[in-house]
């Protein structure tokens, strides 16, 4: 009955969406205020439906009612609760209601929270959020329903992958689609201005924090799925260029370049057209991973041709949208007025360095995960494209960012002084240096390059340093005077601080685990020892244990340094139940200076088992990096100015006296 | 048959331990590769571990065979391996997998007429958008000057300008 009832509301969902689409969009164009007011409503009550739906999905999960098709071939009922509910979007008809579940409740967050915008504006932006929706609830109902039943109903389910049974996995997707979805904002307010024909400063600040909310859970998406496959996929590697990750990187590449450019418009009107454009190319990348993730493409172009029918209905949406939004832009961005003039040297040129590194850098990544498919569908060939082809030319573009960034953040607007700043970044530099130097004489070994990328890193987290005292006047002014201003500077700018001083700590990490990893194999009997990077393991020996769903042996390792006990480590080796899988769980001892990863192998005959351990330095900078970086993120979200709904406030505030003197 | 490979398995890495015991302290290498893997030479398991990670475990999902833990990754390692100590070089090795498993193999892809797009996109991408960039700030820099030298405001202008810096005052 529930089932029957989530059904029922993703249907009327479908239509209220229809209604929300053409009543706001017709009222907005005739002017007919009756019609726009439909709009917030009606976003509110698509949500509400939405999210009833979802709720009977997840009830029937956690019922373990397998008389729905979805719940049978996705759960089981000895799953442990967390599991039974992140198995809701565990596979591809329920990740898809997520994936509308979060769409709607965006486009609710409008509805209730904008209501400074103006109300023509308001209705277009929640059609065209609306349009985006209705087409996904139509390709859920059509092709991707989680709601049907089995009949007669089986007994058992066929389990959760056991790989995705994992705290991290369990709520990467939620975070993940959070950020791919929260971009869809900056399209309906960008298709709304293009509707509009009109664009100004306040826009970029209508957008931001929306633009800022999704990158902020898109950030910590990634990061998580990353520190996920660090410690599951067995050897400590948290980064491979797989498309899937692929995927959800670039429109993170392009939604950073679009919060630099907002941020160029919002002070300066200057890049209101590229910023437009940016924004319809950042939604559309996430349509574009959501097409490479859902339509199975990715397995084979064969598999996709053997079943193409998601793909087709995926790839029609993406084409009516992105195809649709690039027309529209064509046709109205000459209609738009250009912006303020600026010097090369500036701000707004340095942050023009970085859209043109960081779109391209998302170019790349789009080229490199598309190729294969693309050559295999004109000739046949087959290709890889692979990790070493993003090393050798993704990392180059991200080079000058890192270089350029910190002289980016302490130029003027409009003119700026390459010199003063050079001048100011002076310390920052010979501090970078000696860092490098500093790291070069404690490793002695390894590539001479990695030096140099440590360097770049400190390079970036002094530079924000910099800035903050170039800003405060620290040691330059009496200590009250830095005091005060430092207690001035406004929340936003301690978010840049942050999330620059967070880029550089993630490439520290990077360049660190990358250059220096070091890792052993060795066949152990119990008593044996092995040792890596000054620590001493004892392998005390292997025994059986049971844990809710799954079967594992467990081995028991004492680790010493200098003698000195540190810890116990239990790696384990898990054979699922349901449906009958292997997996590994390492076990991590965290250092200061880095992770000791011991990993337990195949038993060999007499009880002993292979064992692999590897030192991963400074690898969890990585993730401490991203994570300072969405804390950044949320700061600026929290600054008086940018929060939701204050922009518009603001607006009418500064321009009532210009419009009292004309 | 399943057990039965598995008893070779066994066989194998009975042997391989047994190798080991014999090579204390010999290279240290992990990843996806087994002990009995393991050349007794550094240098040439070094360059081993070199090849393995630009080599595509054919039946995985983007995975090198070196990562991978999949039987044909295995007999791919060991492939590589035999080559070496047979006295190939490297380029030997790669071409010798290219010609048995096609252009697949490689994670790396070979720049010829297929991939020229893939290789150069990039490189060119960022050199449109700097010339496109250049262009437009000489461009920019030319109005400024245009604008700076002809464009003195008129009567109205001004009287316009005084109005609202006037309003401005007030507000202050």
């Amino acid at each position: 009955m529930i089932i029957e009832l989530g059904h029922f509301a993703l249907i009327l969902a479908l239509f209220v969406g229809a209604i929300q689409i053409c009543l706001p969009a017709y009222g907005a164009d005739r002017g007919d205020p009756r019609l726009m007011h439909v709009a917030a409503p009606a976003a509110i009550v698509q949500f509400v439906l939405v999210a009833v739906s979802f709720l009977a999905l997840m009830h029937a999960f956690v019922t373990s009612d397998f008389s729905v098709e979805n719940v049978w071939a996705n759960s089981h009922s000895a799953k442990p609760m967390i599991y039974k509910i992140a198995g809701v979007w565990g596979n591809h008809e329920g990740s898809m209601l997520l994936w509308v579940l979060i769409l709607t409740l965006f486009g609710a967050a409008v509805a209730a929270y904008s209501q400074n915008l103006p109300l023509s504006f308001r209705a277009r932006v929640l059609a065209v959020q609306a349009s985006l929706s209705t087409a996904f609830l139509l390709f859920i109902l059509l092709t991707s329903n989680p709601f049907l039943r089995l009949n007669p109903s089986p007994a058992e389910g066929q389990g959760l992958n056991p790989i995705l049974q994992d705290p991290a996995l369990a709520f990467h997707p939620p975070f993940l689609y959070t950020g791919y979805v929260g971009f869809s904002m900056a399209f309906s307010f960008a298709i709304a201005a293009l509707w509009e024909g009109r664009i100004d400063a306040a826009w970029a600040r209508w957008v931001r924090p929306w633009t800022l909310l999704a990158w902020i859970a898109l950030t910590i998406g990634i990061a998580m799925g990353s520190w996920w496959a660090y410690y599951t996929l067995g050897w400590g590697g948290w980064w491979f260029w797989d498309p899937v990750e692929n995927a959800s990187f670039m429109p993170w590449l392009a939604g950073t370049a679009l919060l630099h450019s907002a941020v160029v418009m919002e002070k300066r009107e200057a890049l209101k057209i590229w910023t437009i454009l940016l924004a319809i190319l950042t939604f559309s990348l996430s349509l574009m991973g959501t097409f490479l993730v859902r339509s199975g493409i990715l397995t084979s172009v064969h598999a996709f041709a053997v079943d193409p029918k998601r793909g087709i209905v995926i790839l029609a949406i993406l084409a009516v949208f992105i195809g649709g939004a690039l027309t529209l832009y064509a046709w109205r961005a000459s209609s738009l007025k250009a912006g303020g003039l600026f010097q090369p040297i500036s701000r707004e040129g340095a942050l023009v360095l970085n859209n043109v590194l960081l779109t391209t850098a998302a170019a790349t990544v789009l080229i490199g995960t598309l190729y294969p498919l693309a050559l295999e569908a004109v000739t046949g060939a087959k290709i890889s494209v692979g990790a070493p082809y993003f090393d050798m030319t993704f990392v180059p573009l991200m080079l000058p960012l890192l270089i350029a960034l910190p002289f980016g953040a302490l130029l003027a607007w409009k003119r700026g002084d390459l010199r003063a700043a050079a001048q100011r970044l002076a310390a920052a530099f010979f501090a970078a240096l000696l860092v490098g130097g500093f790291t070069m004489a404690l490793v002695r070994r390894g590539p001479w390059l990695a030096p140099a990328a440590i360097a770049l890193g400190a390079w970036v987290v002094i530079g924000a340093c910099v800035e903050w005292g170039v800003r405060t006047k620290a040691f330059a002014a009496p200590f009250a005077e830095t005091l005060r201003r430092a207690s001035n500077l406004p929340r936003s700018a301690y978010g840049m601080l942050l999330a620059h001083a967070g880029v550089g700590i993630v490439a520290i990490g990077i360049a660190a685990t990358s250059a220096w990893r070091s890792e052993t194999v060795q066949v152990l009997v119990p008593g044996g020892t092995m040792s890596l990077a000054g620590y001493q393991l004892t392998f005390l020996g292997a025994a059986p244990a049971r844990g809710p769903n799954y079967q594992e042996t467990v081995g028991q390792f004492r680790v010493t340094r200098n003698g000195n006990i540190v810890t116990n480590l239990e790696p384990s080796k898990r054979i699922f139940d349901v449906p009958r899988q292997a997996t590994t769980q390492a076990a991590i001892l965290n250092a200061f200076s880095g992770d000791l990863y011991v990993v337990l192998g195949d038993a060999v005959e007499n009880g002993r088992f292979v064992v692999r351990v590897y030192f991963h330095p400074l690898v969890r900078l990585i993730w401490i990096g991203a994570l300072i970086m969405a804390l950044g993120g949320a700061l600026s979200m929290t600054d008086r100015r940018l929060r939701i709904g204050a922009a518009s406030a603001a607006r009418r505030r500064s321009t009532a006296p210009m419009a009292a003197a004309e | 048959m399943v057990s039965f490979l598995y008893r070779i398995k066994l066989c194998v890495v009975f042997i391989g331990v047994l190798i080991i015991s014999l090579n204390v302290g010999a290279a240290t290498s992990a990843r996806a590769v087994e002990p009995d893997e393991r050349l007794a030479d550094p240098v040439l398991e070094a360059r081993a571990r070199a090849i393995s990670a630009e080599l595509r475990c054919l039946v995985c999902q983007n995975q090198s065979i070196d990562d991978s833990s999949a039987p044909l990754a295995r007999d791919l390692r060991l492939l590589v391996r035999e080559r070496l100590v047979a006295g190939n070089s490297d380029a030997d090795v790669t071409r010798f997998l290219v010609d048995r498993y096609g252009e697949f193999v490689l994670l790396r892809p070979r720049f010829s007429s297929q991939t020229l797009v893939l290789w150069l996109a990039p490189p060119m991408l960022l050199a449109f958008a700097v010339l496109a960039l250049w262009r437009r700030s000489r461009h920019r820099i030319d109005t400024f000057a245009l604008s700076d030298s002809t464009s003195a405001l008129t009567t109205d202008e001004a009287r316009r300008l005084d109005k609202i810096l006037s309003g401005l005052r007030e507000r202050n």
